[in-house]
């Protein structure tokens, strides 16, 4: 019996622990820097507040629109002082937290939400599907930064408002995913072998259907991060996002408007800031989606050679 | 086909009637339009007086009714802050974003579907990667940044273009620039990804089979095929544009429906709100009429 | 040096892949004159189609490279020419028709056009061509061929889109036609027709005909000359009684060996009482009915065979009786219970001894499990069977006796061949210790040899564990030398029922002794009675619907 006898020659297992992660990453090495980066956003996100809280409010009238690329002030002014002579570097590290965290929340609140929706939706019967297939449809009608002021001007803009609205913008896109994706999984033989053989409906899902679908949502997810912080800094730009002296990146951008003329970077770095989070967070989902697939995985562990 | 465009347009019926209720309501929340409208040292009087001409001191239920019942008759009532018909001062926006919109729109399709296919042509090779960056950067970059780095950049350093305003050709500059960076990137993604499925299609190797020549392979067989997937993210990009493009209307004072809808809220002018959301619903139901009917007369497995 | 019509000289051609470099073909030579059939006869993985790609011109280079050998047609050598004129050769003078008409026809034309432009490409005016695609449709035996010249290629049955594929290759009388496994995704009957049509094409043409297959019965039935092809050689040649009678490399002997349907058949013992019953089953879908009051009952211990051609309602039977869709009518009695009746949580305890192993394997192990928890997850779901500190050895006894090695426990699916994995599903079903194992399809997917093998490991079973199987296939000759009682179906509706010597040597139905009569034997001899018995039915019946 030569078929049985000898397993096809295929090197990788089928688990990835975290040395194999980062082989993978290292395979790509656009990835592997975007990665970088967004650890030391997190970085920043975290301890930036912490250490420089004092530093990116303390008004300093003789360094207004101090220009950038000097260092005569000390380190934190390469990139230049604010219109109160605050420096822009200093503000960028703490802008990143109340960035992140209103990111990061809408994500997850979104994700979770939306993905619980969609298994109910996709694995429930029909008419429990229909209803809540209705409700995203209306949400998806909804031009969402006009919900967004409206509901921000009702509710005054804050922190959990302001999560509470892009969160909900988002989970129409999760609940679509999850349920088309639960639909097609839910009919695959594997899925099928379970049930002949008793498998409880949790079991199924949890055992069966996420492991399948996890990939493709932690993939969106990435990319929707990126999108969320987008839509934040657009309504903090318009004034009914954060208000100071609470900052975050798209505020700083709008504060820096008005100085367009005399002092572009107030505007520009800030905004630097954003597109190469945003750019990072895109590489990586592209990354995801390849590594996270076991059918495409091979292309990153033979070491980027096959990319195309 | 019929029973596809009924179904859509029931569900967008009842989805709009939702967004009605909703806005309707939550407007309401904001605060009283009289405090707006009037003269800071107005007498209760003069505010009563001004809330009983607008109706607004009925209770919302009621006005809620009277405003359906309207409705119906096709009246949207008036705007507050230009006392003129809401349909006339939205209709009138609206024009300038669909110009605005179809033009972006035209420019993105033709410029993603060209670059797109060519980078599929050249998979891995300097054009491609060269594409993969350029549509990186378009999906990444914020518009109200990019905005204004070009209105230092054209307007302020070089004095080459505009900053605001719709008088001339050099007035629509700046704004479809900035509005085609994103839904280029999305498109010419979806172009590329879908252009190499297509190639490597069996119906490709049959073509070649038959000694059918190159261009006809590509031009013929795989575009038209290439095309179904993309058409479905075009009319998605097209709908962001029609909602208006709040932001970089807002930058480049650009009268289009997108500044309405927020000066209207800002100023808690309701009609005009709600007959803005109205009109660029029924335009989206349009769009998405038209975005079908091309999948139709794409794919024939679509018609029957 | 003699003048052949097409001679294929010592060609090599290898693959860059993400695996390192693969030669897919290594030094073949072969010959095909005017008027003759020649056959290319290999599993897959055997580079069988690999020498018509370099013919066509389709290996795109790279990741493909053609390392040594020469085309020769027309005394030209094809690999030297310029891609215009191989172009203009391609459809022209050398045609080829594909496995999977669906993907290879345009999804968004119409089959006229597609057929007329294979004329057009080569400077045929459009009226010309589009007459010309009538004529064939119309040879084709397309029905109302002028309507159906402007329908698209979903519309059609997958036979016809074959004719269409054909048509659309023989619109300017090639000197060559290339079919590349042309009949593997129809019903044998459909098969017997297409592989017929292909023939007195042939004859009106004088064109060389070469037929790319794994299967041994076309070979007997449509070649003059065949080649054997493994691992990238050709191992043996010759005309396909020699081949069949005097087989000298053991690589062609295997697969004659394998060759199912020549076995002794086993003969039921009867008088036990039934284990299951089915009365009345049916299932519809709004107004179309796939199955229509089936009824049958099966032993312990015994082997059914259900065998019918696609939309005959064979899986429906399985899918019912597992309860993996609602009936619509009708029981299934399992010692004395109704099984459509139980309660959510008593068929969940029931199904332990109701197993199945599904057609493709591929797709029924979940690509995220070990092989290990793969086959454990039976004992999580019913822990009675087997205490945990029991599993690990229990997977490795498992695993032996499918004739897998116990530390295959901690790799993968994907990391083993088609037949591999459908041993790993057996595995599972057993680990449940059932009492009925329904087979869907289950060897259909694998390779011959392969298939052989499979088989071969749940007659083992069978007579080990007396278990009992319902073995679901669209192969007559596989059901031959395995089952006990085959029922035969067609379009929803059990046709004929028996024991597998009556319904293989008396068949009653017409339709079983067409079905007998279309399936292919890798025996010529027996393909020749079968071809007269054939003929002979058509004439008496008419034509087949």
């Amino acid at each position: 019996m030569s078929d049985a006898a000898t397993p096809v020659d295929v090197k990788a297992p089928g688990r990835i622990g975290p040395r194999m992660v980062l082989r993978m990453l290292w395979a790509d090495k656009l990835a592997f820097m975007a990665a970088i980066f967004l650890i030391i956003v997190a970085l920043c996100a975290v301890f930036g507040p912490m250490f420089l809280e004092d530093m990116a409010s303390g008004a300093n009238l003789r360094a207004r629109n101090a220009p950038p690329f000097q260092m005569d002030r000390g380190f934190f002014f390469i990139l230049g002082g604010d219109a109160l002579g605050r420096p822009l570097l200093a503000r960028i590290i703490v802008a990143a937290q109340n960035t992140m965290v209103i990111a990061a929340s809408a994500v997850v609140a979104s994700l979770l939400i939306g993905s619980t929706l969609g298994l109910i939706a996709g694995y429930a019967g029909r008419w429990t599907g229909e209803v809540i297939m209705r409700l995203a449809d209306v949400i998806m009608s909804f031009p969402s930064l006009l919900l967004a002021v409206i509901v921000l001007y009702v509710l005054a803009p804050s922190i959990a408002n302001l999560v509470l609205v892009l969160a909900i913008t988002r989970i129409p896109i999760y609940l679509r995913t999850t349920r088309a994706e639960v639909l097609e999984v839910r009919e695959r033989m594997f899925v099928q072998a379970a049930t002949v053989m008793g498998a409880s409906s949790s079991r199924i899902i949890f055992k069966h259907i996420l492991p399948v679908i996890l990939p493709t949502l932690l993939t969106i997810a990435t990319l929707d991060f990126a999108f969320v912080m987008l839509a934040e800094s657009a309504l903090s730009f318009l004034g009914i996002g954060i208000q100071p002296p609470e900052i975050t990146w798209g505020l700083m951008v709008s504060q820096g408007r008005q100085y367009l003329t005399n002092a572009w970077w107030l505007a520009f770095w800030p905004g630097l800031a954003i597109i190469l989070t945003t750019m990072s967070l895109n590489l990586l989902s592209s990354w995801m989606r390849v590594a996270l697939n076991p059918t495409q995985r091979w292309r990153l562990e033979i070491g980027g050679k096959a990319r195309g | 086909m019929r029973s596809m465009l009924g179904k859509r347009a029931l569900s967008s019926f009842v989805s709009l009637f939702v967004l009605i209720v909703l806005v309707f309501f939550l407007s309401r929340l904001t605060g009283d339009p009289a405090t707006l409208y009037l003269p800071v040292d107005a007498s209760d009087e003069m505010r009563n007086n001004f809330r009983e001409i607008h109706g607004l001191n009925d209770p919302v239920l009621t006005q809620f009714g009277r405003y359906l019942v309207d409705l119906v008759q096709l009246d949207f009532g008036d705007s507050l802050r230009k006392a003129r018909p809401a349909l006339e001062v939205v209709l009138e926006a609206f024009v300038w974003t669909l110009w605005l919109a179809l033009i972006t729109m035209l420019l993105v399709t033709v410029a993603a579907i060209v670059v797109g296919s060519i980078a599929a042509f050249n998979v891995g090779k300097p054009f491609d990667r060269f594409a993969s960056v350029l549509s990186l950067i378009g999906a990444s970059a914020p518009d109200f940044w990019i905005a204004i780095v070009g209105i230092v950049v054209f307007s302020v350093s070089f004095g080459w273009l505009p900053t605001s305003g719709t008088g001339t050709i050099w007035h629509w500059v700046l704004p479809i620039s900035v509005l085609f960076i994103r839904p280029f990137g999305l498109i010419l993604q979806i172009v590329r990804g879908s252009m190499i499925t297509a190639l490597g299609a069996a119906y490709v190797k049959t073509a070649r089979a038959k000694g059918v020549r190159n261009r006809p392979i590509i031009f013929v067989h795989t575009l038209r095929n290439a095309m179904l997937p993309v058409i479905t993210v075009i009319g998605d990009q097209a709908a962001a544009l029609l909602n208006g493009a709040v932001v970089v209307e807002t930058i480049f004072g650009f009268p289009g429906v997108g500044k309405l809808m927020i000066d209207s809220i800002l100023q808690r002018d309701f009609n005009v709100i709600l007959a803005s959301i109205m009109v660029t619903a029924i335009a989206i139901f349009i769009m998405n009429i038209l975005i079908d009917i091309a999948y139709a007369l794409l794919d024939p497995r679509i018609r029957s | 040096m003699a003048d052949h019509l097409l001679e294929v000289r010592d060609l090599s051609v290898r693959f860059h892949t993400a695996h390192g470099v693969v030669n897919a073909v290594n030094g073949i030579s072969w010959h095909l004159d005017r008027g003759e059939t020649l056959g290319i006869l290999g599993e897959s993985g055997s580079g069988k189609s690999v020498s018509a790609s370099a013919i066509m011109n389709l290996i795109d280079t790279p990741p493909g490279e053609i390392t040594s050998g020469q085309i020769l047609f027309d005394g030209q050598d094809l690999l030297k020419a310029t891609d215009e004129e191989r172009r203009r050769l391609n459809g022209k003078r050398i045609s080829m028709i594909f496995q999977d008409p669906l993907g290879h026809l345009n999804p968004v034309y119409p089959v006229g056009w597609q057929i007329a432009e294979t004329a057009m490409a080569h400077g045929v005016s459009k009226t010309d061509a589009y007459d010309r695609a009538l004529q064939l449709m119309q040879r084709v035996g397309i029905p109302d061929a002028k309507t159906a010249m402007h329908k698209y290629p979903h519309q059609f049955s997958g036979g016809q889109r074959q004719r269409l594929m054909i048509a659309m290759a023989l619109v300017l009388k090639p000197d060559i036609l290339i079919a590349d496994e042309p009949t593997t995704a129809l019903d044998v009957t459909v098969q017997a027709e297409v592989l017929s049509l292909l023939e007195e094409l042939q004859e009106e043409t004088g064109m060389g005909l070469l037929l790319i297959t794994h299967d041994l019965g076309v070979v007997a039935e449509a070649c003059d000359r065949a080649v054997v092809m493994e691992g990238g050689r050709i191992v043996e040649s010759g005309t396909p009684r020699d081949l069949y009678h005097n087989a000298q490399h053991p690589y062609t002997q295997k697969l004659l060996a394998a060759a199912p349907g020549k076995g002794e058949m086993r003969s039921a013992e009867n008088g036990r009482q039934p284990i299951l019953e089915v009365r009345g089953l049916t299932k519809s879908y709004g107004s179309f009915d796939a199955l229509r009051g089936a009824e049958f009952d099966l032993h312990a211990g015994e082997t059914l065979a259900v065998v019918g051609e696609s939309g005959s309602g064979k899986s429906t039977i399985a899918r019912l009786m597992l309860r993996l869709e609602a009936a619509s009518a009708g029981s299934v009695t399992w010692k004395g219970e109704d099984i459509l009746k139980k309660s959510p949580r008593d068929m969940a305890k029931l199904r332990r001894q109701l197993q199945m192993v599904f057609q493709d394997p591929t797709q029924s192990l979940n690509p995220h499990m070990s092989i290990y928890d793969i086959i454990s997850e039976a004992w999580v779901i019913h822990p009675d069977i087997l205490p945990k500190a029991k599993w690990r050895a229990r997977v490795a006894e498992l695993l032996e006796q499918v004739g897998l090695l116990p530390e295959h426990a901690l790799r993968y699916p994907h990391q083993f061949s088609g037949g591999q994995r459908q041993r790993i599903a057996i595995a599972r079903a057993l680990a449940l210790e059932p009492e009925l194992i329904i087979c869907d399809e289950a060897v259909s997917a694998l390779d011959v040899s392969i298939q052989a093998q499979v088989i071969a490991l749940l007659g083992e079973l069978r007579d080990r564990l007396g278990i009992a199987f319902i073995f679901i296939a669209h192969d007559l000759p596989v059901v031959r030398d395995f089952a006990d009682r085959v029922l035969v179906m067609q379009r929803g509706r059990i046709v004929e029922q028996g024991t597998v010597r009556q319904i293989f040597e008396a068949p009653r139905e017409a339709y079983t002794q067409r079905l007998l009569a279309a399936g292919l034997d890798a025996d010529p001899d027996v393909q020749a009675e079968r071809r007269a018995a054939r003929q002979h039915l058509t004439q008496t019946t008419g034509a087949p619907a």
